[in-house]
């Protein structure tokens, strides 16, 4: 990395998209939106985006090392469908029941995980038809594991569900209601593990090998290779971690809504691209940073949150804005970058004239 | 559209044959799962007029908007090394446009349906045009410059047309979408010829394809060769424009209605997966559009089968997952060589063992 520049080209689209949220964030708040004044907002977006919170940290790690995992989202829905039917299948009151369905999530994020993985990395196919094909086929499992929604209520399993009702609270950001009494703000435990899962990958790509090694593969293949990498095993290891997370998003889904059905997180990975790139994470890899993605997806949950609480509360006008937004956010990125490419051209020119 | 030289020949026979097996081995299926599944009936549709019906047919007519499309998303895949995802939310925009016009008038007569043709080509290449813009000027991958259209452009569609989904009843639009009175054969499977045919002239008589393929090997050497690779791109994006007007024109007349919701849905993902079925490289480069048609006939013809298997709508998706992984390890260049080296041993072993004899 170029360490005389004051900001990389990471840090600075980073610090954008931070900006951005900040601003917006503002803007609702001074506009009056409604609801916008309490820190229970805050924190509501963080419970109700928790899933696409990580699997954007999955997908930012993917594209980081040049890849990209469009399975996510099906993986979630399938995640959650599974679980949802063994809890209702397994007795009510047992707690270890949890465990083990937080065990299948798992070992079904890491199976999609370690199988792509190894199609694209050690069969060297293509990654978009890979997890286009794991899309299909955990989407095409979904169905044929019930087509019905599948509701995990209080009468099913009424450990799980004792479980996932278990909120930290947090009674001085809280709000003083109409009647006097103080309302703690809430803060789910799936918002807390997506904040884990931030803290770790950020953590993991800067500071652990693997992670450095990631985004040497996304930065140049061949150099990375020269410089003695495994590139197999580090873009192997980079599916496998998605996986992993979509496992864990499906399980931080099924706590925050508990019902398995088909359309469960539908076209979530393109929101997840979406938020990555809006973060700053290159498709074409080796830039980006996971803190970026964080916020990234709280930027798009905060503009679907001022659009729905307004008066325009209509999902024509979501899709609208969420579309504008990502192509401001393209635009400026490209000119950004472009303009400072052209600027250290110009420097490296002059540079080498003086010496000439 | 083959090279004429031998070598050409042969890397071409090269890269299609992976899809041939696959094609071969799903006919082969069908026929022993079920002979009658290629008998061709002529039957007589609900005017009264006499067409030609059988799997083979429904195949053949209800790929075709994927085929068409497929052709064009080869060129953008050639051209600018990604892919357009937005072709599907394009098809709804221009659908709507073409219902737009059509829906002007008291009556949908020839003249109003020229126009609708005209105005709905105008509209996807426009459209197109803005994808291209952001590719070709901006350099943005395509996959990320098209997610804008991706996640918004259905919402367009729902703003032109108004109303949910509006009905178009006239002999005309029965024509363009089913058949033809007096021509047995279905319309859309006219236009997947008329689109190769008009495709192949122009690979026939311009350097587009050459052009093309330079500028997705390397863009730099490209150049400083004298070729613009800014309007390359941008002509794969007008060309991909003008075939995702065709496909979305197909999918309004066959159903005779526009649902912003459902048109060409999903479009996007089947398309690519032909051209990666056809054995071209996503990563830009040479291409060969037959692959891509045939591809998008393997897709078709899979659901099909899935469908007379009894296979549930909703399941379709995995068993065609599974066959596609199939089909792509395949033709991963890790298997490609492996065997290729097998193959090298089995014939030093053969050559070795006649010497033996020899000797």
């Amino acid at each position: 990395m170029k360490r005389r520049e004051p900001l990389n080209n990471t840090q600075l689209l980073t610090t954008i998209a931070v900006c951005i949220f900040a601003v917006m964030y503002i803007a609702a708040i001074v506009t009056g939106v409604q609801g916008f004044e309490k820190f229970q907002m805050f924190f509501d977006l963080l419970n109700d985006n928790a899933y696409l919170i990580i699997i954007s940290c999955a997908l930012s790690i993917v594209m980081i090392g040049g890849g990209i995992n469009i399975s996510v989202g099906g993986v979630i829905s399938l995640t959650v469908m599974a679980c949802s039917i063994f809890l209702n299948n397994s007795a009510p009151q047992n707690a270890l029941g949890i465990i083990v369905t937080l065990l299948l999530a798992l070992g079904i994020g890491l199976a999609f995980g370690v199988g792509q993985g190894f199609l694209i990395s050690y069969l060297e196919i293509q990654p978009f038809i890979v997890t286009l094909a794991g899309m299909f086929l955990s989407r095409g499992l979904t169905t044929m594991l019930s087509v019905e929604p599948v509701k995990v209520s209080a009468q099913t399993h009424a450990a799980f569900y004792a479980f996932r009702s278990n909120k930290i609270e947090i009674p001085f950001l809280g709000y003083i209601a109409q009647n006097g009494n103080t309302i703690p703000a809430k803060l789910e435990i799936g918002a807390v593990v997506a904040l884990l899962v931030v803290v770790l990958s950020f953590l993991m790509l800067r500071y652990i090998k693997l992670g450095r090694n990631i985004y040497a593969l996304g930065g140049n293949q061949q150099s990375a290779l020269m410089l003695g990498i495994n590139v197999k095993r580090t873009r192997f290891m980079s599916y496998v971690i998605s996986g992993l997370l979509s496992g864990i998003a499906g399980f931080v889904f099924l706590m925050h809504k508990p019902t398995g059905n088909a359309s469960v997180a539908m076209r979530s990975e393109m929101d997840a691209i979406a938020a990555s790139i809006i973060g700053g994470t290159l498709l074409t890899g080796g830039v980006g940073n996971v803190i970026g993605t964080f916020f990234g997806t709280m930027i798009l949950a905060t503009i679907q949150k001022i659009i729905g609480m307004s008066k325009l509360n209509d999902s024509w006008w979501q899709d609208m804005a969420s579309g504008a937004l990502l192509g401001v956010f393209i635009l400026l990125q490209s000119v950004i970058l472009s303009a400072r490419d052209k600027a250290k051209a110009k420097k490296a020119g002059a540079v080498s004239i003086a010496k000439g | 559209m083959n090279s004429k030289s031998k070598n050409g020949k042969k890397s071409a026979l090269g890269q299609l044959l992976i899809p041939l097996t696959a094609l071969a081995i799903l006919l082969l299926f069908n026929l022993i799962r079920d002979p009658n599944f290629f008998a061709i009936k002529v039957a007589v549709n609900n005017d009264g007029n006499s067409v030609l019906s059988g799997n083979l047919i429904t195949i053949i007519d209800n790929a075709s908007a994927l085929a068409i499309i497929a052709m064009g998303m080869t060129l953008v895949t050639a051209a600018c090394g990604g892919q357009d995802i937005s072709v599907g939310a394009v098809g709804a925009i221009a659908g709507s446009f073409f219902v737009k016009v059509l829906k002007s008038g008291e009556e949908i007569t020839a003249g109003s349906v020229i126009l609708g043709v005209l105005v709905c080509i105008l509209a996807a290449v426009a459209f197109m045009m803005f994808n291209g813009t952001l590719v070709a000027v901006f350099r943005i991958q395509p996959m990320i410059a098209t997610l804008i259209l991706f996640s918004c452009g259905r919402s367009i569609a729902y703003w032109i047309t108004g109303s949910a989904t509006p009905q178009l009843n006239s002999p005309i639009i029965r024509a363009m979408g089913m058949t033809i009175p007096g021509i047995p054969i279905p319309t859309p499977i006219f236009a997947v010829v008329l689109v190769g045919i008009i495709l192949s002239l122009v690979f026939r008589f311009t350097n587009l394809r050459l052009y093309t393929q330079s500028v997705g090997i390397n863009q730099g050497a490209a150049r400083l060769n004298g070729i613009n690779p800014t309007v390359i791109k941008l002509l794969s994006f007008v060309l991909l424009g003008v075939c995702v007007a065709v496909a979305s024109m197909i999918g309004v007349c066959r159903m005779a209605q526009l649902s912003h919701k459902t048109l060409l849905v999903d479009v996007e993902m089947d398309a690519i997966l032909a051209v990666a079925i056809g054995g071209n490289n996503l990563g830009g480069g040479k291409f060969r559009i037959a692959g891509s048609i045939m591809g998008a006939y393997i897709i078709q013809m899979l659901t099909t089968t899935l469908y007379a298997m009894n296979v549930a709508t909703v399941n379709v998706k995995a068993y065609k997952a599974i066959v596609i992984i199939v089909i792509v390890v395949a033709g991963s260049p890790v298997i490609k060589s492996k065997i290729a080296a097998l193959s090298n041993k089995m014939k030093s072993g053969r050559q070795l063992s006649t010497a033996k004899g020899v000797r």
